[in-house]
């Protein structure tokens, strides 16, 4: 310390901030650290992951085997290396049936080709982008129909019972069929809650209540057991359309009341703007108010989406062969009896990529249609 | 002007002249068309369900609730037994469901309010470990969270003979949690009583308290005070009384244990299941609750001098509650709703005991069905009634 410099004041360099205040270590200490709360809940979470992470880690993948015939070649090689996991050959062998269900062997290029016409009629939807999209939707809009004759058959092609449908693949017949017909479907039930008429609004007030009163599940069993009664003596009809109505009316009316809402946001000086320019109430819904109503309503629509994705195990009940069904209608085979773990999570994994993967796509969509306003 | 370039409308003109550019005629037209073809639905409807009845010789009556039902439930909290009538296993499946909802709802709320604050803690590593658990569950079906669900309790933990026990009092086995049962003696009634005067005085002191700090800005510890009395009042009077209550153990009597009161996988299963399912939709709420309120609040009570628990208290939590109680009450509806699902792993609900069951004993389709939807109706509208009432209790008065 023998010479100390010295500074007019107010010429001294900045320094650097203190080495634990930035970096990874200031991160930490703030993050992690930062006051006795937080050091108990950092010790807490990280004795949770601890417990929680390795052993299902463990389960899910080391100790798991990808290869066998049965449950029992799977059971002797986890006792080989004397430890405890997933039999995930049973998924590997049946993989077909959680496709497909039980649809024809020979007929099964229809689904797949099913499945990319899907994917192809949802990119300009989806995507705005897209090079002459205009055209494009007319080819979206036809899409569904080749779809319908593609997976049920007839004119030319070998007619396919629907009750050969499952696996995966009735869930998205269910779930897109629902998506579908419920949005313009609920919009139409929205309009008419607002509308000036008494009495077509009272029809669909009680339309609405009724239906967000009662369970999906009551809903499909009125379906399977009594619909058979409401229709002329001699009719019959198939369980599948009879389910898909049901999804369909069922989140129309969640869309309805979802739609109002973004309908109530609107001012009311846009319908008196409309009304003053001489708009006709249909020019007025369509160019001014729904696609702002239907803007803030994204969220909300793509979550009722999402759980009308997800409700569609629940037809399981009445004996539709889904995912959920297919995988317990073969656990009753002796070979692989007990493996319901596997197929749980093997289902569930499907389920979180659809669901998740719309969630996000309903974040990117708010994030574009969100104009100004945003800090 | 569209008008000019037509003819003005008139009494005098043709009636379709008016329904199409005459917008009161129309309207009344396009009701009058509305009603018509719902009474047109409806009478084809049910003309075809009394031909079809008729043809099957089955008609349409409830007599059937007052024959036997013929079929045990495991779980019931009223006496009953297979040869009780159909009208009672539904009030048995009436009562489970409640049972379901009403617990459901109350672990939901605790473990979503929970949840909901932790996802906007400053500590990282928690915060991510909230958002992932919510995530998955939030994308994952709730039918197969039961499943996944009953499958643990009934596939990992052990059979009543070497059952996990907690202090030999509660045991965990496959069959069920075994706790003690307490029974109450007649004394008991004297610690209700209790119980009940310490509610009212929290409500009376509630309000005298508020009244005490309006015209002198003295504050009382109220939540403490009130705990105390709610908690000490009854505790005491249970001593003075003479401890009026013993616990009936569960014993291992055979392959099973007998006595105490039990849990049952399917229930434990369900509500677990529900509740944790809905508490994962609740925390989101509460987040968006409470983020939704804008931080110049916080700033303007900081400002004020107000301390950081009053602010919360004061300024952030009854603003919070305006937006997170709607959803709220809509996540509440969706638990009584999903309880229906009990029938997947054969919890005796309304749906499995006089729609599953009955229905498939007796045959009548149309009357189970109409009793199911009418009581999920009833459910429904008498939640949302409640919750409304709360809403506009709570909302912002605005002049």
């Amino acid at each position: 310390m023998s010479e100390q410099q010295t500074y007019e004041p107010g010429t001294h360099p900045d320094l650097p901030p203190p080495p634990n205040m930035v970096g990874i270590i200031g991160w930490i200490r703030e993050n992690l650290l930062g006051s006795t709360t937080n050091i108990v809940l950092t010790v807490l979470s990280v004795y949770l992951l601890w417990v929680i992470v390795p052993p299902t880690l463990n389960w899910l993948f080391f100790n798991a085997v990808f290869e066998g015939a049965s449950r029992d070649e799977c059971r002797a090689v986890m006792a080989e290396e004397g430890v405890k996991g997933a039999c995930w050959a049973f998924i590997g062998q049946r993989f077909e049936l959680f496709v497909y269900g039980f649809y024809p062997e020979t007929e099964r290029w229809r689904v797949n080709l099913s499945f990319i016409l899907m994917l192809a009629a949802l990119v300009p939807v989806l995507w705005d982008k897209t090079p002459s999209r205009n055209k494009m939707m007319i080819g979206s809009a036809i899409a569904p129909f080749v779809i319908g004759w593609l997976l049920i058959g007839g004119f030319g092609l070998e007619p396919v019972p629907t009750d050969k449908f499952g696996g995966f693949m009735l869930t998205l017949v269910i779930g897109v069929t629902g998506i579908v017909g419920s949005l313009p479907l609920g919009i139409l039930l929205a309009l008419g809650r607002q509308s000036h008429l008494p009495a077509v609004r009272i029809v669909c007030v009680a339309f609405i209540e009724f239906i967000r009163g009662v369970p999906l599940i009551t809903l499909l069993f009125v379906a399977s057991t009594m619909l058979n009664y409401f229709l002329p003596p001699g009719t019959t009809f198939d369980l599948l359309l009879r389910v898909l109505i049901m999804v369909t009316l069922f989140s129309a009316a969640y869309i309805a009341e979802v739609v109002r809402g973004g309908l109530q946001a609107i001012p009311k000086g846009q319908q008196e703007a409309a009304d003053s320019m001489g708009l006709k109430y249909w020019q007025s819904m369509r160019l001014i108010i729904l696609p702002q109503a239907l803007k803030i309503s994204i969220p909300g629509i793509v979550n009722t989406f999402i759980g009308l994705y997800k409700d569609t195990t629940l037809v399981i009940i009445i004996g539709l062969l889904d995912p959920l069904g297919v995988g317990r209608a073969s656990l009753a085979d002796t070979k692989w009896q007990g493996l319901s773990t596997e197929v749980y999570v093997f289902v569930a994994l499907f389920f979180f990529v659809s669901c998740i993967s719309m969630a996000r796509y309903s974040l990117y969509l708010e994030n574009k249609l969100h104009t100004g306003h945003k800090r | 002007m569209a008008a000019t370039s037509q003819e003005p409308v008139t009494e005098r003109q043709p009636l379709w002249y008016r329904v199409v550019y005459d917008k009161e005629t129309r309207s009344v037209a396009l009701q009058v068309l509305t009603i018509s073809l719902l009474f047109a639905f409806f009478f084809f409807i049910i003309r075809n369900a009394v031909v079809n009845l008729e043809a099957i010789g089955k008609g349409y009556s409830f007599k059937f609730l007052w024959e036997p039902s013929n079929y045990d439930i495991n779980q019931t909290l009223i006496e009953y037994d297979s040869r009780s009538p159909h009208w009672r296993a539904t009030i048995v499946g009436i009562l489970n469901t409640l049972l379901v909802a009403v617990t459901g709802v109350i672990i939901a709320t605790i473990v979503g309010f929970i949840m909901g604050v932790l996802r906007l803690s400053h500590n990282w590593l928690i915060n991510r470990i909230v958002y992932v658990y919510i995530e998955y569950v939030r994308n994952v079906p709730v039918l197969l969270h039961i499943l996944l669900v009953h499958g643990v309790i009934v596939n990992t933990l052990p059979r009543p003979k070497n059952a996990i026990s907690i202090d030999d009092t509660i045991f965990l086995t496959n069959r069920g949690f075994y706790t003690p049962k307490p029974l109450f003696e007649p004394a008991m009634w004297a610690v209700f009583i209790a119980f009940l005067a310490a509610i009212g005085f929290t409500w009376w002191f509630r309000r005298y308290a508020r009244k005490v700090q309006d015209a002198t800005g003295k504050i009382y510890p109220v939540f403490w005070i009130c705990t105390a009395a709610i908690l000490l009042g009854p505790l005491l009077v249970f001593f003075i009384a003479g401890s009026p209550m013993t616990w009936e153990m569960a014993e291992l009597k055979g392959f099973n244990f007998k006595g105490g009161l039990v849990l049952r996988p399917e229930y434990l299963a369900l509500t677990l299941a529900l509740a944790l399912y809905t508490a994962a939709f609740i925390a989101e709420i509460v987040r968006a609750g409470i983020q939704a309120i804008s931080h110049g609040q916080t700033e303007a009570a900081f400002a004020l001098g107000i301390k950081p628990n009053r602010t919360m208290q004061l300024v952030i939590i009854p603003q919070a509650l305006r937006v997170i109680v709607p959803p709220l009450s809509s996540q509440y509806l969706n638990l009584t709703k999903n309880s229906s699902l009990a029938i997947a792993i054969g919890y005796m609900d309304i749906v499995a005991t006089i729609g599953g069951i009955s229905l498939n004993q007796t045959g009548r389709e149309m009357e189970c069905m109409t009793i199911v939807l009418l009581l999920y109706l009833s459910f429904s509208l008498s939640i949302s009634a409640f919750m409304n009432w709360y809403n506009k209790r709570i909302k912002l008065v605005e002049r």
